[in-house]
């Protein structure tokens, strides 16, 4: 929850100044822009290879290792990176025997997040960091939180652009994607862990069990809006953004938490869209 | 560490004498509301959960059980029992999924929206509430069950099991081969729509117990691991059911003695039995193609 700041005015330049002068909330807006801008360049890819179940439970085990992390006293963003890159692997492997059997899916969800409420109760301070794993402080982010998410996301955003064509490629036709020599299977686990990094992100900014929202709303509004793939990442990005920053602006002059706003922009966003889009 | 040592502690003391055990643990009436009510919740889960399996619902059961979340704290905020938030919740909930979703392919984006706004909502109904304590929502707590509760778990247990039963064949035919049971004149569509609004009475009447984060696991686990050992039907069902009770049984035992959430032990045996039961499953599957495999000279 975020401590009421200076009184909002009609002034934006005075605004941004109020929301821009504490380090914590400098901190908060820059991890949000890298978790937006990460996540819907990621989401998009999500959104058209149907793995919206796969990333909710990526953000579920991102849970447990940043509960693992806390239990021996380690940044929560190790054990989340961790522990995503890890599952990410599996799932990616695992992903062409995994296919209509969301059961295993859930089996992994509910796994990962019966040891992370275990992990948590072992440590001292369980109720607050429950539920600051789970819905997220994005306030209490330090510096060196926001270098190594920064990093890791500059890596995430770097393997995307480097397969990005084969990978639109094997995400709209498979098939006709691995007769054409693609290597669909390769690019399927390389895609798992870029996509890790994309949850862990968005854990930090919204919490485990908000996150999956920062990685399919955005990408799901922005394929409503156009059928052009490039330009429908555009737009996610763009919409990202704006959901991220709205989200946390608001959440900094009302006394609610940041991430229902957050997540309520997402979803406006996306309902508007479908309202517009053919 | 210092707060599994006091919560260990501060439990009832166990003995090697299961009778004194069992008096113990009954001597309580939230103890035995808790029984009677996780009974009725288990074995409604046990049934449910199989067609949950069965159809590919997880991640929509798994939504149905998270977005109970703003149910629970909605009615924490409103001061009314929580159940009767669950249960609105939880059926707008469904009606959402299963309207929405009803001809597309983008089925699960509009699950992950509607899961995560459901769980934001419940972020600010907590913050609205007079007592804010997430943590007994989320992962359950066995001194929550009032006697109230426990008699409209039982009734929408007992509904539950009427419901499926009264559909069970036309049920069990759509889930099998929907494309046959939809030729055959059996209304598939209403029974997905039945079967949504069944899951979330059933998911209402276990999170109480069980919790938010993790009802999904008595749902799924049972049914997933008993779908793995039996491919009939009735027999997978029955064991199901005899799983997720038992599993509930253990769970709010242990919980009682070491003073942990139910959900932890709840969870863990489910996902150890699914685990043993899908290693067995490939083991004796590895073994068939060695044997055929064998050269017959």
């Amino acid at each position: 929850m975020i401590a009421a700041g200076a009184a909002f005015s009609w002034n934006p330049v005075t605004d941004w100044q109020a929301l821009t002068s504490q380090s914590f909330m400098r901190n908060a807006l820059i991890a949000g822009t890298i978790a937006a801008v990460l996540c819907s360049v990621v989401g998009s890819f999500v959104v058209l290879r149907g793995l919206t179940f796969a990333a909710d439970a990526l953000t579920h085990v991102g849970f447990a290792g940043a509960s693992g992390a806390v239990l021996f006293g380690a940044p929560p963003v190790a054990g989340l990176l961790t522990l995503t890159l890890v599952a990410g692997t599996g799932i990616g492997v695992l992903q062409e025997r995994l296919r209509g059997r969301d059961v295993v899916i859930g089996m992994i969800l509910v796994g990962a997040l019966g040891l992370g409420v275990l992990l948590l109760r072992l440590s001292s301070g369980y109720a607050n960091q429950t539920y600051a794993l789970l819905f997220g402080d994005i306030l209490a982010l330090s510096t060196r939180d926001v270098v190594v998410l920064g990093c890791a996301a500059a890596l995430a955003v770097a393997g995307t652009v480097a397969i990005f064509r084969p990978l639109l490629f094997a995400s709209l036709d498979e098939e006709v994607a691995e007769s054409r020599g693609v290597p669909v299977r390769v690019l399927a686990v390389a895609f798992m862990l870029i996509l890790a990094v994309a949850a862990s992100a968005a854990t930090q900014v919204i919490g485990a069990l908000l996150a999956v929202a920062l990685i399919v709303a955005p990408a799901a509004s922005a394929q409503r809006l156009t059928h052009r793939p490039v330009r429908a990442v555009a737009i996610a990005v763009a919409l990202g953004l704006a959901i991220v920053w709205v989200g946390l602006a608001i959440g900094y002059w009302l006394p609610y938490p940041a991430s229902f706003f957050v997540t309520s922009m997402a979803a406006i966003t996306y309902g508007v869209s479908r309202a517009l889009g053919a | 560490m210092t707060g599994l040592a006091t919560t260990v502690t501060s439990g009832v003391p166990f003995s090697p004498n299961p009778l004194d055990d069992l008096q113990i643990l009954f001597q309580f009436e939230f103890m035995r509301n808790a029984y009677i009510a996780g009974t009725a919740a288990a074995v409604a889960a046990g049934v449910v959960g199989y067609f949950v399996v069965l159809r590919s619902l997880s991640f929509a059961a798994h939504t149905l059980t998270q977005i109970g979340f703003a149910g629970a704290t909605g009615a924490l905020a409103a001061t009314v029992n929580p159940v009767y938030g669950l249960l609105l919740i939880n059926g707008a909930g469904a009606a959402v999924i299963g309207w929405l979703g009803r001809r597309e392919s983008g089925h699960d984006v509009v699950t992950g929206i509607v899961l995560t706004s459901a769980l934001g909502l419940g972020l600010l109904f907590l913050a609205l509430s007079p007592a804010p304590e997430a943590v007994p929502v989320l992962v359950g707590d066995v001194l929550g069950i009032s006697a109230g509760q426990v008699l409209v778990t039982v009734v929408a247990s007992a509904a539950i099991l009427l419901a499926v039963g009264a559909i069970y064949r036309p049920l069990l035919f759509a889930t099998l081969d929907q494309d046959l049971a939809e030729a055959r004149g059996v209304p598939v569509v209403a029974m997905s729509v039945l079967l949504l609004f069944v899951l979330a009475v059933t998911t209402s009447v276990a999170t109480p117990i069980v919790g938010v984060l993790l009802t999904f696991a008595i749902l799924v686990g049972p049914a997933a691991t008993a779908a793995l050992v039996s491919p009939r039907p009735a027999r997978a069902i029955g064991l199901s059911v005899v799983l997720s009770v038992l599993y509930m049984w253990i769970g709010l035992a242990v919980s009682y003695w070491v003073d942990f959430p139910p959900s932890v032990f709840v969870t863990g045996l489910a996902f150890a039995g699914y685990i043993a039961a899908r290693s067995a499953h490939m083991w004796s599957h590895a073994r068939l193609p060695l044997r055929t495999a064998a050269p017959p000279v």
